[in-house]
């Protein structure tokens, strides 16, 4: 049977387009607010900029029911094994945007305190600057996601999933063979990594 | 009090253990309480904090005074213009130099302003969890309004890094009075829409009457300070008892409360924004024209145009980021009132050109540490009510 | 009379040092005469502890001990405030006042977390901003700023830079 023969009613397109068309204009997102970035967020949904325009409407604060974590404010090491956890129960696709410098990199709080960026312990997709960053820089955010989202290869995302779950497995080992924190946990595993000379533990 | 005897024996069910947080929409941002309940009263509730610390008062030491700014910025995001003037008082009290009058008309200026943005969102949001909505909607309005007075200027929304040592980074610009007299007429309108919506709203008095009372003995023993002690009953406002940048020469009234529960407390945050209005409309009227800061150019950078045209003076500019101010040796304590009450700022000075220490002393810290007296034996509802309404910032909870 | 002259008068021994710099009127006491300083303090309507912190004067050869606790006090009736600091050494205890003032449990917490400062009688001297396993005292001052945290060091030693 020829296609043409079907008319309008079949289009014919690899499964990778269709399944990232489909991603890409219903992302979920779910805030992490953590500090100032988030006050800037609040002006993100509200009325004068408004991120529903983008396809990113239904916030939830459930990670278990949506897909796009959006990381607002410091990340302190305190807070690490909490975003791992979190992160770790959004189900598959997810994505993450780091928005703000904080987030990003630390920051200005290059101190004992903060982890010095948040790609150290869980995968990033898009980095937005600025401390915090104008609701118009955060919307570019989503876009750029988006647009990332379309490229994507539905291969390579099972692989970039299964490396951070085996990290987590492996936390989850130390944690319970020496009895730390899950703070102090991922403290060894970064400093591990430092010397292994990589730059993040999953 | 029968109904609420029958109420709670129907309610006692299995002893549960839930934990609130620390990211949980109710505690915006970072705090973790682990309740335990017996059915839906609540028998134990451990808060956890730290989630937020960042470091702020190490880092300080290893930073110049100037450098400092930036980061009180970041201790109460809602209202960093008060942080920003607490902070240089406290510096200018250790230089003991006093900063011309515009300057400090200025800074009481935004610093109302900045009461009223962060008593919008205490509010607000206090509302939005007890489940009104509208008022949220309303009063946010108006704070965008502050925030574009704001980022007039200083140039930015929230971190507004406005003071310096001595005086302000720079003047008002032309169109910020009209705006701000703007505000002052829409401003009323809003909170008068909000008291219609609450104030005698029958269900947001079930939620929020006699939840959190507290005697005032209690408040002062619990170190409470601010909208929270005075909503107790006491009128304890450190712009009048201790006044500081000429608040005595303006009129306004300090609100108090009765019982101190989060409807007391409502009532208090509401005149004080009203107040507020009051004062910025004074200082409008009686601003004087002038310098906005000092001509000591071992305390304040020169202007930019001797800096790059005079020899002298960019001697003092290079010398002033390169090697600090002089500082006395000593230590001083200052304390300003801000929107969540005393804002101390200690800072141990060793001559150096970095504090040897800062310290801060944040509101919120003594008043969330009541926390678990405040709603042990009561419904899990109210510890929602108790929360927002004690206005916990993160950010200078943790610093 | 000022406070700082009552407390002379009445603890004329206890009192090391007193001063005053910027208005701001300061004590210095030894640990042990702590609480009868406060009991003095609460005859005379201080009932507001506004503040406990601490300084390190780690390496600084002019002081003879290497901590000292601050406490700042306000009399909410004629608005005076006083500064008492007590100087102690590395492994000496402190009085809690959490007990008279609850506002000094969080307060007393925070002090040991960040010096490591321990107060005898505490309900629950525990970490308040670190976790529980936390390495050191982050606020001492041989406690370096990035606490060893590799990924915080400057750009020329990171291992990431070549
Ligand atoms: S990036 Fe800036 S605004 Fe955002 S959390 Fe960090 S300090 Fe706050």
């Amino acid at each position: 049977m020829s296609e043409l023969s079907l008319n309008d009613a079949v289009v014919t397109t690899r499964l990778d387009s269709v399944v990232n068309w489909a991603r890409k204009n219903s992302l979920w997102p779910m805030p992490f607010g953590t500090a100032c970035c988030a006050i800037e967020f609040m002006s993100v949904m509200a009325s004068k900029y408004d991120m529903s325009r983008f396809g990113a409407e239904a916030m939830r604060f459930s990670p278990r029911q949506s897909d796009m974590m959006l990381v607002l404010g410091t990340v302190t090491n305190k807070m690490a094994p909490v975003l791992r956890t979190i992160y770790a129960q959004m189900a598959e696709p997810k994505w993450v945007i780091s928005v703000g410098v904080c987030a990003s990199s630390g920051g200005m709080y290059r101190t004992y305190a903060t982890l010095q960026g948040i790609d150290r312990i869980i995968p990033v997709d898009v980095y937005v600057p600025g401390c915090p960053p104008r609701p118009e820089s955060m919307i570019y955010g989503v876009i750029k996601l988006q647009e990332k989202i379309e490229k994507e290869s539905l291969s390579m995302r099972k692989d970039h999933v299964r490396r951070f779950y085996e990290s987590l497995d492996r936390q989850e080992q130390i944690q319970n063979d020496q009895g730390l924190t899950g703070q102090q946990t991922i403290q060894n595993m970064l400093r591990q990594a430092a010397k292994d000379k990589v730059a993040s533990i999953f | 009090m029968d109904s609420i005897a029958i109420t709670k024996t129907q309610l006692d069910g299995d002893r549960m253990i839930i934990n609130m947080g620390p990211s949980h929409p109710v505690t915006h941002g970072t705090l973790r309480i682990v309740l335990e309940l017996q059915g839906e009263i609540i028998t134990h509730a451990t808060p956890e904090i730290g989630y937020l610390h960042r470091g702020v008062e190490k880092l300080g030491e290893n930073l110049s005074y100037q450098q400092f700014i930036p980061l009180t910025d970041r201790l109460n995001y809602t209202s960093s213009m008060m942080n920003n003037v607490g902070y240089t008082m406290a510096v200018e009290k250790m230089l003991g130099i006093s900063i011309p009058r515009r300057a400090e008309q200025i800074r009481i200026l935004v610093s109302e302003l900045a009461r009223i943005a962060d008593h919008i969102i205490c509010l607000g949001i206090n509302a939005v969890d007890i489940g009104a909505f509208t008022a949220f909607l309303y009063l946010f309005r108006q704070r965008e309004t502050v925030y574009d007075l704001f980022e007039m200027a200083a140039g930015q929304r929230l971190h507004t890094s406005f003071t310096r040592v001595g005086g302000l980074f720079r003047d008002l610009p032309p169109e910020f009075i009209p705006l701000c007299e703007q505000f002052l007429k829409d401003a009323p309108k809003a909170i008068d829409e909000l008291e219609k919506l609450l104030t005698k709203n029958p269900i947001w008095h079930d939620r929020t009457k006699g939840v959190g009372a507290l005697s005032v003995e209690e408040a002062i023993n619990w170190g409470y300070s601010g909208p929270c002690l005075r909503a107790c009953g006491l009128a304890h406002d450190l712009r009048v008892k201790q006044p500081y940048l000429g608040y005595d020469q303006y009129e306004f009234d300090i609100p108090v409360g009765t019982s101190g529960d989060v409807f007391d407390r409502y009532l208090v945050r509401v005149e004080e924004m009203r107040q507020s209005l009051r004062i910025i409309r004074q200082v409008i009227k009686t601003l004087e024209s002038g310098p906005i800061i000092i001509d000591d150019y071992k305390i304040a950078l020169p202007p930019k145009e001797k800096v790059y045209t005079r020899m002298e003076s960019l001697i003092h500019h290079f010398k002033l980021i390169m090697h600090g101010m002089e500082m006395p040796v000593g230590e001083v304590y200052s304390s300003t009132e801000a929107a969540n009450g005393e804002l101390g700022f200690y800072i141990v000075s060793d001559g150096g050109k970095n504090p040897y220490r800062i310290r801060v002393r944040p509101p919120c810290l003594p008043i969330f540490s009541s926390f678990e007296t405040k709603v042990k034996g009561r419904l899990i509802a109210d510890a929602v009510a108790e929360l927002g309404s004690m206005n916990v910032i993160a950010g200078e909870l943790d610093r | 009379m000022s406070i700082l002259d009552t407390l002379l008068k009445n603890h004329p021994t206890s009192i090391l040092d007193s001063y005053r710099f910027r208005g701001d009127q300061t004590a210095v006491i030894a640990p042990a005469s702590l609480m009868p300083v406060v009991d003095s303090l609460a005859s005379q309507d201080f009932h507001f502890l506004v503040d406990v912190t601490a300084v390190d004067w780690f390496g600084k050869t002019e002081h003879q001990t290497r901590f000292e606790v601050v406490y700042h006090w306000l009399n909410l009736g004629s608005q005076e405030r006083l500064r008492v600091k007590v100087r102690l050494q590395e492994n000496e205890y402190l009085p809690s006042l959490a007990i008279r003032f609850k506002t000094a449990d969080w307060y007393e917490r925070e002090v040991y977390d960040m010096f490591g400062i321990h107060f005898e009688g505490h309900p629950n001297l525990t970490r308040l901003l670190t976790w529980s396993d936390f390495p050191g005292h982050p606020l001492r001052k041989d406690f370096p700023l990035d606490g060893g945290d590799p990924f915080c060091m400057s750009d020329s030693t990171s291992p990431f830079t070549h």
